[in-house]
């Protein structure tokens, strides 16, 4: 495939991506650029942040107002959820997942990273790799974000220095090395960058003439799709059964729509497929996108399938293709992020929802946790798990779930934990081979 | 780098296809949900989300209007026949019913009545049963929204706390309640205003009529335009000029369309859907400060209201 050809087939697609670092890194400052200088900032919203910039004695506007948090969060001092931010640049539309860096934050972290294809992570040049740079590198992984920036900032304070630049860049590889940060294909890139004057993010800049790579967004605009650089089985959790029998219409008297959207993999009429959990297998009639009728289906895309034979399937069931049939499971080893400040019970029966499907779930064995700054095993002592924890559990479930590792699939391969009593999602959980 | 599938959603067909994923979502979770449903453009992107998630089918929930009383009668006529097209059941509660039950009290007659549909919303919320609203409510539109859920949780006040937000992974949602409680949920969270208009052309949506450039009496209060002499379906006349205000007649539209008091128009001359993307691409002020005289009062005056139960 030619490059042409792999440009036009990122064009008006969109992209997700999380930035990882804390205020002091510049991250806002960043985010502020590049909203700034793709002009998403409108008159009004500049106005509103230049007058809060002179109210508090700085000399020009502070971009990182643009991202300042809720009341209640500001009257505390402290960041407290994730924040989702916009911008196009005509070739492509963002959605930019802000999450708080500190590392009592994992949480937030985490549930950012769940929707990233991409993370930059923000390394100050003057302070080189920290432990939250490791601890942020470690979470991109364990969520599988297949993209990784290291953006390298405050380059004004140091010179703008290549051989600094490419000291942290050897450091930063060091350790990327110990924790394989480069299996399943994950790319790292470097960009040294200065968010508060604006270089190597949007435009180039004249300060580091030797620094003949990308620019942060041209990195951004080039990524390849969600998706689309590996080969997925069909997955298509059935969110909703369409059966308008009672219509006026009599064409419409034995119509069966099985709702839902393609997680991964494709689809054509025609093509073979099994349902699960009940493994019956069938051929698809047609696909269906409100009144259009599709020949084929691709990843992400909502549809309605409707198939050759009259099979009971209901919500949580699962369409696949007989060519690719995941084991239907009763118990599944899994990473677990504990969300809740209520800690993990192993005497408690919890909720699993996975795709459209729950099944209620025991705690077994906790193998080990997981410090995240040293992304080392430690023992699970008293079985226990709290909030920002992130450990290796067994679960023993009461319904089947037809699951894929999370380094396969993304999608089939994640659940949430659900505690029944307050309803609150309480944990995260990614299928481990 | 190799690319193995080369067909990828365009980004409108992406945020289309994750809204029908939400609005099946709530469709196979809740047990009694409604979609609210104004005769505003969002909503309107909603009607058509609805229409590719469950046709053949009929919706799943019945469409409620929380009406102030003080809508433009374009809207409502265009929200009445929006509905009877679909053959989808409308519900209509209003703010002076409320005003009349002695829930809603004015501070003045001519107070603006956007606040006071959070007490009539709470109310219909009891009366029905709905354990969860569909509303159009975007993240792009104020910075109180940009960390709110998809699936947010109210508690039986109507409150929004928070810090009291469940996690959202994935898109894995957890629309679970108890009795009493309430789940809203906005499918289109990820879209921005320029996706709207964007979405509306593609689909070639209908939209009340003062969407579009049209010539209307206004006066200019507090840099505000502040259109005037206004009847309501009721036959009563609103938004009278002040003592020693120049009525202006101005070729205006409506960026957002809600309560008469306290919506303003911009000026414009683009009379079609095409001509308001090329605008919407080139404004320089936001939708709500543009448009909204009930957001400029503080900076945290919306994540106020949402606190109390405003959608």
């Amino acid at each position: 495939m030619s490059r042409q050809e792999n440009s036009l087939a990122h064009n008006d697609s969109l992209l997700r991506f999380m930035t990882c670092g804390s205020v002091d890194d510049g991250k806002s400052t960043l985010i502020g650029r590049l909203l700034y200088d793709t002009k998403t900032i409108l008159t009004d919203t500049l106005t509103q942040i230049e007058r809060t910039s002179q109210k508090r004695g700085m000399e020009s506007v502070d971009l990182s107002l643009l991202t300042d948090g809720l009341q209640a969060e500001r009257e505390q001092g402290i960041t407290i959820d994730v924040a989702y931010r916009y911008f196009s640049t005509g070739t492509r539309k963002y959605i930019i997942a802000d999450a708080p860096g500190h590392e009592q934050y994992t949480r937030n972290m985490v549930t950012a990273a769940s929707t990233a294809h991409l993370a930059i992570i923000l390394i100050d040049a003057r302070k080189g790799v920290l432990t939250q740079t490791r601890r942020h590198s470690y979470l991109a992984q364990l969520v599988g974000i297949p993209h990784i920036v290291v953006a390298i900032n405050k380059m004004d304070l140091v010179d703008y220095s290549q051989a600094e630049f490419e000291r942290i860049r050897t450091s930063y590889l060091e350790f990327a090395e110990q924790i394989g940060l480069q299996r399943n294909g994950r790319d790292i890139s470097f960009v040294p960058m200065s968010a508060l004057n604006g270089d190597m993010i949007v435009d180039r800049g004249d300060v580091m003439p030797w620094y003949e790579g990308p620019t942060i967004l041209e990195l951004l605009e080039s990524v390849p799709p969600a998706h689309s650089e590996r080969n997925e089985s069909f997955r298509f959790p059935v969110q909703f059964v369409c059966r308008p029998h009672a219509s006026d219409d009599h064409e419409l008297h034995d119509f069966r729509g099985f709702m839902g959207r393609v997680e991964s993999g494709e689809i054509a009429t025609g093509d073979a497929v099994t349902v699960l959990p009940s493994g019956i297998t069938s051929r698809v009639k047609a696909i269906q996108l409100g009144n259009t009728v599709l020949e084929h289906a691709i990843t992400e895309q909502s549809i309605t399938l409707l198939l050759e034979d009259e099979i009971d399937i209901s919500r949580g069931d699962m369409i696949v293709k007989s060519d690719s049939v995941p084991e239907p499971v009763k118990q599944l080893n899994a990473m677990v992020c504990w969300l809740s400040e209520t800690p993990l019970s192993s005497a408690r029966t919890y909720i699993i929802r996975h795709t459209a499907r729950e099944s209620k779930a025991k705690v077994g064995n906790i193998a080990y946790k997981i410090d995240v700054n040293t992304t080392t095993q430690l023992p699970a002592e008293g079985g226990g798990l709290n909030m920002n924890d992130i450990a290796s559990i067994t679960f023993k479930l009461a319904q089947p779930l037809m699951i894929d590792p999370y380094e396969l699939n993304r999608a089939t391969g994640s659940f949430i934990i659900i505690d029944e009593t307050t309803n609150n999602t309480v944990g995260a959980g990614m299928v481990q081979a | 780098m190799t690319t193995l599938n080369q067909q990828t959603l365009s980004h409108l067909d992406w945020l289309e296809a994750e809204a029908i994923h939400i609005l099946r979502e709530v469709a196979g979770q809740c047990s009694n949900p409604v979609l609210l449903f104004s005769g505003g453009k969002d909503s309107l992107c909603i009607l058509r989300l609805a229409e590719k998630a469950f046709r053949p089918g009929r919706f799943p929930f019945p469409l409620m209007h929380i009406d102030t009383g003080h809508n433009y009668q374009e809207v409502i006529n265009f929200r009445d026949q929006r509905a009877a097209e679909l053959g989808e059941r409308l519900i209509v509660r209003s703010v002076e019913d409320s005003i009349k039950r002695g829930s809603v009290v004015l501070k003045s007659p001519d107070e603006p009545r956007n606040k006071h549909q959070s007490v009539t919303l709470l109310e219909a919320i009891e009366e029905f049963g709905f354990d969860c609203c569909i509303g159009g409510a975007r993240r792009d539109e104020e910075k109180a929204r940009a960390k709110e859920r998809i699936m947010s949780f109210r508690d039986e006040f109507g409150q929004w706390d928070p810090k009291n937000q469940r996690p959202e992974l994935w898109n894995l949602y957890n629309a679970r309640s108890h009795k009493g409680e309430n789940i809203r949920a906005f499918p289109i969270s990820n879209w921005t205003e320029m996706d709207v208009w964007q979405y509306i052309e593609r689909e070639q949506l209908g939209l009340p009529s003062i969407y579009f450039a049209h010539n209307r009496d206004i006066v200019m209060r507090n840099d505000a335009i502040v259109p005037v002499n206004i009847p309501l379906v009721s036959g009563e006349i609103i938004n009278q000029p002040k003592a020693g205000e120049d009525i202006i007649n101005m070729q205006v539209r409506f960026r957002t369309v809600g309560d008469i008091t306290c919506t303003a128009p911009v000026p414009s001359d683009a009379d079609s859907v095409n001509k308001i993307v090329l605008e919407t691409a080139t404004t320089t002020i936001t939708e709500r400060g543009a448009t909204r005289l009930d957001d400029q009062t503080s900076d945290a005056s919306m994540e106020q209201r949402k606190k109390e139960g405003y959608f």
